[in-house]
């Protein structure tokens, strides 16, 4: 009696941060938002409930064009992560000493310890017209004027891919580091060659790492707003900015509040559709048994 | 005509030479174990066969063929691992039809000799089910059959008992070999667990830092024993160390430990007088004796002693006896069988023929 009565206070005890985050960082700021998207502004201070926010959204193709452009690039730097990461993931995980692992692991995490912010300059400082490559392919004579390479997609995928690659590596390293060496040899051994082996043994061992990689990088990449703004200036177009724009900017927080809702919406979608397709569900690629 | 042949392999680590000149020879269709202590370089050796590593120099040939350039997916040996590694993301079916799919069979073919691999080893039926559905015998039954459908030369079998528990080891031991003579196929069984070894194969190498200490028969190598390794690794024995004092034909006198003398027969290289000599007797070769009985009898060695205590163990029951002198001495002895009952402080004489123990010259 006494033993389960403790049992029930440690277990309340050890929910209660995890309920206070979900509930009051979480669940309440997004009904919040909800809330606020479903008002109408008819006048000063007078609202009424309704759809026309919505409305608004699908009848103006510049903000679902956005949406769209987002989802899709942000698809384009999920699948360039993956084809990144995996084999930095299965260097580290499969073929590096037990002792430099550590260390390879580190050196993937040393990005995160210097700002978003300072990273995208660091991009900057590179890619402008004034920068070191513009600089240095006029020194070496391959171009004869300063190249702009930064506000393009191609520079935005970029810096996109790097800021996000490492958090597709971390989940694939710990699932490709449970897969025993044997596995691959007994896949080489009943005749496989390393293409069988890499289709039929290690994409699949390592499928829940690849979707919750995917889900991750996804997700953030979607939600990013620094690095697009940064190294896509005004063109970019990422829906993230719309948002920004809504609220502050034209301080109309009932469509920031909208795009919101829709822009979690859509992303969610995606990835459903996405575990739909790979024949996957979060449940496992989440809780591994 | 040999299914397998390795001559004068050699594989070095750096500085550090695992397998060191072995060579062997494995008629088809027989059950041949390499037995071990861990670290021997076993492992090794049979990586090797399967080509995931490559010799320093020797040759490897199957039916005939060298295979030491082939890569390891082109050799017609097949593995089964320590852990099995049966694949965790397939069912059974696709766990044996992988190998068929691999070589690019059709899959009417396949989906045939799945089921019929599956009937030879009394699993009928069981394709759809998930690996982790099954027990530690089924497992080990698939991963077996994963190999013998693709039909291989040589089938190698890396300790694939240890992670069995007692009793369901015992009971594979029989269906190993059992499948071994029902396929037909040679068998190369490695392990470090000589009741394994013996009660499984034709033959087996004793293996020891790099090298084969004696390829034989399990009754060879438990009678027979060429080194002082083998007598020691291969079955139960009383083992003590002496001094030659004296040499008559192929048998020896033994002075062991404080003055007890014994005579043992002369087993590998002759000692000579004065040399320093490991005896070793098994503990079935030895009798429990009423005490002074034994005096007289010739041709035997006798100890005087006082029962430590009895080691029940069915029919592998032993009684510990303690010599004057302090040295242990494990007796088979079946007080269950009608053999006289003895009682921890009874005083006893232990007697054995003096053929019956083997001294081996310490030092090669």
């Amino acid at each position: 009696m006494l033993r389960s009565d403790t049992g029930k206070l440690s277990l309340i005890l050890l929910m209660t941060p995890f309920v206070l985050w979900i509930v009051l960082l979480i669940l309440l700021p997004q009904l919040g938002i909800t809330f606020v998207s479903l008002r109408e502004k008819i006048g000063p201070r007078q609202y009424e409930f309704g759809f026309g926010n919505y409305i608004a959204f699908i009848q103006e193709p510049i903000y679902w064009n956005t949406l769209l452009r987002t989802a899709w690039m942000s698809i384009l730097v999920t699948v360039m992560s993956l084809l990144v990461g995996f084999p930095i993931a299965f260097y580290i995980a499969k073929i590096a000493q037990r002792r430099s692992r550590a260390g390879l692991f580190l050196l993937c995490l040393i990005p995160l310890w210097v700002s978003d912010l300072v990273r995208a300059f660091g991009w900057i400082v590179l890619l402008r017209e004034t920068g070191l490559i513009s600089g240095a392919l006029q020194y070496v004579g391959l171009v004869n004027g300063p190249v702009e390479m930064l506000y393009n997609d191609v520079t935005v995928v970029i810096g996109l891919v790097y800021t996000v690659v490492l958090f597709m590596i971390v989940p694939l390293v710990s699932t490709l580091d449970g897969m025993d060496n044997s596995m691959l040899e007994a896949g080489y051994n009943l005749g496989g060659s390393r293409l069988t082996v890499f289709r039929r043994i290690i994409v699949p061992y390592a499928m829940p790492g690849i979707v919750s990689g995917c889900i991750i990088v996804f997700m953030l990449t979607a939600g990013s707003y620094l690095t697009p703004i940064l190294l896509g200036g005004k063109n970019s177009m990422w829906f993230t900015e719309q948002i920004y724009d809504q609220f502050i900017t034209r301080y109309n927080w009932e469509a920031g509040a909208t795009f919101g809702v829709l822009l979690l919406g859509f992303t969610s979608m995606v990835i459903w559709l996405g575990l739909k397709l790979t024949g996957q569900n979060l449940a496992s690629t989440v809780a591994k048994d | 005509m040999f299914d397998l042949e390795c001559e004068n392999l050699v594989k070095r680590f750096g500085p550090f030479t695992a397998v060191d000149g072995v060579s062997l020879e494995i008629p088809s269709g027989s059950f041949f174990s390499i037995l071990g202590p861990s670290g021997c370089g076993k492992t090794t050796l049979m990586r090797m066969i399967a080509g995931f590593e490559n010799p320093n120099s020797g040759d490897i040939r199957l039916k005939g063929k060298s295979v030491v350039t082939t890569p390891p997916n082109k050799r017609n040996v097949k593995m089964v691992f320590q852990h099995l590694a049966l694949f965790p993301m397939m069912n059974v079916g696709e766990n044996i039809a992988y190998g068929l799919r691999c070589r690019g069979e059709n899959k009417a073919d396949i989906t045939a000799k799945v089921a019929s691999v599956l009937e030879r080893i009394s699993m009928p039926g069981v394709q759809e089910k998930q690996i982790s559905q099954l027990s530690g015998g089924q497992k080990q039954r698939i991963a077996i059959a994963r190999c013998m459908v693709l039909n291989p030369d040589v089938l190698l079998l890396d300790e694939p008992l240890g992670a069995l528990d007692l009793k369901l080891r015992e009971h594979m031991k029989i269906e190993l070999k059992q499948l071994q003579s029902q396929f037909d196929t040679t068998f190369l069984y490695i392990t470090h667990d000589q009741s394994e070894a013996l009660v499984m194969s034709d033959n087996v190498a004793v293996m020891n830092g790099g090298r084969f200490e004696q390829i034989g028969a399990p009754e060879t190598l438990y009678h027979a024993p060429k080194t002082a390794f083998v007598a020691g690794f291969v079955g139960d024995s009383n083992r003590w160390s002496g001094t030659v004092s004296s040499i008559a034909g192929d048998l020896a006198k033994v002075t062991v430990g404080n003055g007890l003398e014994m005579v043992a027969s002369i087993g590998g290289a002759r000692p000579q007088t004065g040399g320093e000599v490991e005896v070793f007797v098994r503990p079935e070769a030895m009798q429990l004796l009423a005490k002074g009985a034994a005096t007289a009898m010739a041709a035997m060695n006798t100890l005087d002693g006082v029962v430590d205590s009895l080691l029940f163990n069915g029919a592998a029951s032993r009684v510990l006896v303690r010599t004057q002198a302090g040295l242990l001495i494990e007796v088979v002895h079946r007080m269950d069988a009608g053999q006289v009952r003895v009682n921890p402080g009874d005083a006893v004489t232990v007697g054995w023929a003096h053929g019956a123990g083997l001294c081996f010259r310490v030092g090669g």
